[in-house]
């Protein structure tokens, strides 16, 4: 469980035998997106240890809000692959069903001072849920 | 997660069915290769469910099937194998999984035991400097711009035409490494970007390298036809798959098939199962990309291969031919193939999806190199770490019930937060080194997360894969060292 600095819950993780997992809330879905990708970094590194010192403007077009998880989810994990961005700090500046522009801040990722705990392959579809009403989302990664 | 609670007939000691009539939309039912032993764990997860519901998939044929190592994926259980007739059925990504073309690659070795050994902890560390491993890692290989496509087409040919590995190499390799009908150009930029600098690395997670010894032969004139010559033989075993680029082409293409359901008005249980027809435009343009995938990672394990020979040599002081470090094979467990197979006494073309499963074809098929036409096509099971791997060889039970298929490892039992909160991966390192195991890994938390506790028993699940006959054990072997990514 981690929880924001008013002691929001954030995000939990889910087991799955072969996988990983989690399910991310927040005041409103806009946020539960921030939280879930703020979750799949921490599952990827120290989040403790990377300082928000450059961003990066990530964009996201989908055919409904499930795909719109999905797509920004792996677009962080491609940032990551492509440009080594370890990001902590998600600001969604729009966010319509179908679309999401958010500002992305961390810093490169420094082996000598991150930790890369695990690999994400990609989020998946498999039991993704969108919980408009709660604001909750889940998301089961392929690690 | 609750258990499964759905209904499972018994066939024979090592047949389950789960009949049609379990879910409205199930076409055909779903057939297990397991033990009542093997089960009882299967039953703890939601496997089954996956079973059940691959068998909702358009122009599915005989059985939603499932090898003995069958554990919970996402969309089609790993260890799935679903064939779909080629007029009405359809591919999907999920079916195939985000590694395309994970894969395992064995060579041989002329040196025993007793010559290795002593050398082994150097050894490791050569391998370990020689194949880039670990996550993120990027390769030695620099690709001119553009020359990515050329990998895309050509597979493991690309590799030995630039000095990786020997001609020789490619007809023990299944599909000769370079799938036909590949099209660099239905493959992203993003794809091509994250695999790019990624080529020739063995990445992390469950992949890894293992040097083996052979402790059991259980047929010595089919051990022999490969080139497994007596105990104590030294093996070479590399399991990896096909990195960013197969992980983003699946991505790209499983939304492309999310936008197609719709439009070809099917509906499945998960999302993830997202199909479209093998004749749409859609599904044909997937079967060029994955291809593609399945090219690049035939052409990694080519590379990991000709560094692994060289450490090897440098290490041993031995030269290649003395050392006699031949492929025996190379096979791809996440795949989908367009192959013919019998079906009510006819041969039809199917498309067989193999997710997490072996191809197994028998003696005297034409699709196997001739070096094993009388032996049939050899199957690599890579246990955990910890302990066993075998060679099998596929057989004509297989072509009979399973699409030619079988199981293709050990297949996990306990999730990786699980494993690492049984254990320390300090703690695996000192088990496995007072058992003579030697491990170089860049993750020990990576390490605690491969723990064997975290598996089956891989001898439980080959010994199903043999008594129901989809595939005959050869030999065993047991690592000595491993290098974890």
């Amino acid at each position: 469980m981690c929880y924001d600095n008013k002691k929001m819950r954030r995000f939990q993780l889910i087991e799955h035998t072969a996988d990983t997992g989690l399910i991310a809330y927040g005041h409103n879905l806009a946020e539960a997106f921030a939280n879930a990708a703020y979750g799949l970094f921490s599952i990827i590194t120290e989040l403790d240890k990377v300082k928000e010192i450059e961003s990066q403007e990530v964009t996201v077009n989908a055919e409904d809000t499930e795909s719109l998880l999905f797509k920004w989810l792996n677009d962080l994990i491609y940032t990551f692959e492509v440009k080594h961005y370890l990001f902590k700090r998600f600001d969604i500046v729009e966010f319509a069903k179908t679309s999401l522009k958010a500002t992305c801040w961390g810093e490169k990722y420094d082996p000598s001072r991150h930790h890369i705990k695990i690999g994400v392959k990609s989020a998946t579809y498999h039991l993704l849920e969108v919980d408009e009403g709660k604001n909750r989302v889940q998301v089961i990664f392929d690690v | 997660m609750s258990p499964w609670t759905g209904p499972l007939e018994k066939v024979d000691d090592y047949r389950w069915r789960i009949p049609k009539s379990y879910k409205s939309g199930m076409r055909v039912d779903g057939l297990i290769f397991s033990s009542k032993e093997l089960l009882d764990e299967v039953k703890e997860e939601q496997a089954l469910e996956q079973v059940a519901n691959v068998a909702f998939l358009p122009g599915i044929v005989s059985y939603s099937l499932a090898m003995p190592d069958i554990h919970w994926g996402y969309g089609f259980p790993i260890g799935g194998v679903a064939a779909m007739r080629l007029s009405d059925g359809v591919v999907s990504p999920g079916g195939v999984g985000f590694d395309i073309n994970c894969g395992v690659r064995l060579l041989r070795t002329n040196l025993t035991e007793a010559e290795v050994r002593p050398k082994i902890r150097e050894l490791m560390e050569a391998l370990y400097r020689n194949v880039p491993s670990g996550l993120g890692s990027e390769g030695k290989i620099r690709l001119r711009h553009g020359e990515i496509d050329e990998v895309l087409a050509k597979g493991a040919r690309w590799a030995v035409e630039h000095g990786y590995g020997r001609r020789n190499d490619l007809e023990t390799t299944e599909e000769h490494g370079e799938m036909r009908g590949a099209d660099p150009s239905l493959v992203s930029g993003k794809a091509k970007e994250r695999g790019t600098p990624q080529l020739g690395t063995l990445g992390s997670g469950n992949h890894f390298l293992e040097v083996a010894v052979i402790d059991q032969i259980h047929d010595e004139a089919v051990a022999k036809e490969m080139g497994i010559e007596q105990l104590g033989q030294v093996m070479l075993l590399i399991h990896c798959g096909s990195r960013g680029l197969g992980h983003q082409a699946a991505d790209d293409y499983i939304s492309v098939m999310v936008n197609a359901m719709k439009k070809y008005n099917i509906e499945m249980p998960d999302r993830q199962l997202a199909c479209a027809p093998i004749n749409s435009e859609e599904g044909q343009n997937y079967l060029a990309a994955m291809r593609c995938a399945a090219n690049y990672a035939w052409a990694n394990r080519q590379c990991i291969a000709h560094w692994v020979r060289e450490a090897f040599c440098k290490v041993l002081g031995k030269c290649e031919e003395d050392a006699g470090l031949e492929m025996i094979y190379d096979v791809a467990h996440n795949i989908a193939k367009i192959e013919e197979h019998e079906l009510d006494g006819k041969k039809v073309k199917l498309c067989v999806h193999r997710k997490g499963a072996t191809r197994a074809f028998p003696a005297g098929h034409p699709d196997i190199p001739p070096k094993y036409a009388r032996i049939g096509q050899p199957v690599l099971i890579p246990g955990d770490m910890g302990r066993f791997s075998y060679v099998l060889v596929g057989t004509e039970q297989a072509m009979k019930e399973s699409f030619g298929s079988t199981c293709h490892g050990a297949g996990r039992v306990k999730s990786r937060a699980a494993a690492k909160r049984m254990l320390r991966g300090e703690e695996v390192l000192r088990r496995l080194d007072s058992r003579g195991i030697t491990v170089r890994t860049g993750s020990m938390k990576g390490l605690a997360e491969e723990a064997s506790e975290a598996y089956k028993d891989v001898t439980a699940v080959v010994n199903v894969a043999h008594n129901a006959g989809i595939s005959k054990i050869i030999a065993r072997s047991r690592p000595i060292g491993v290098i974890k990514g």
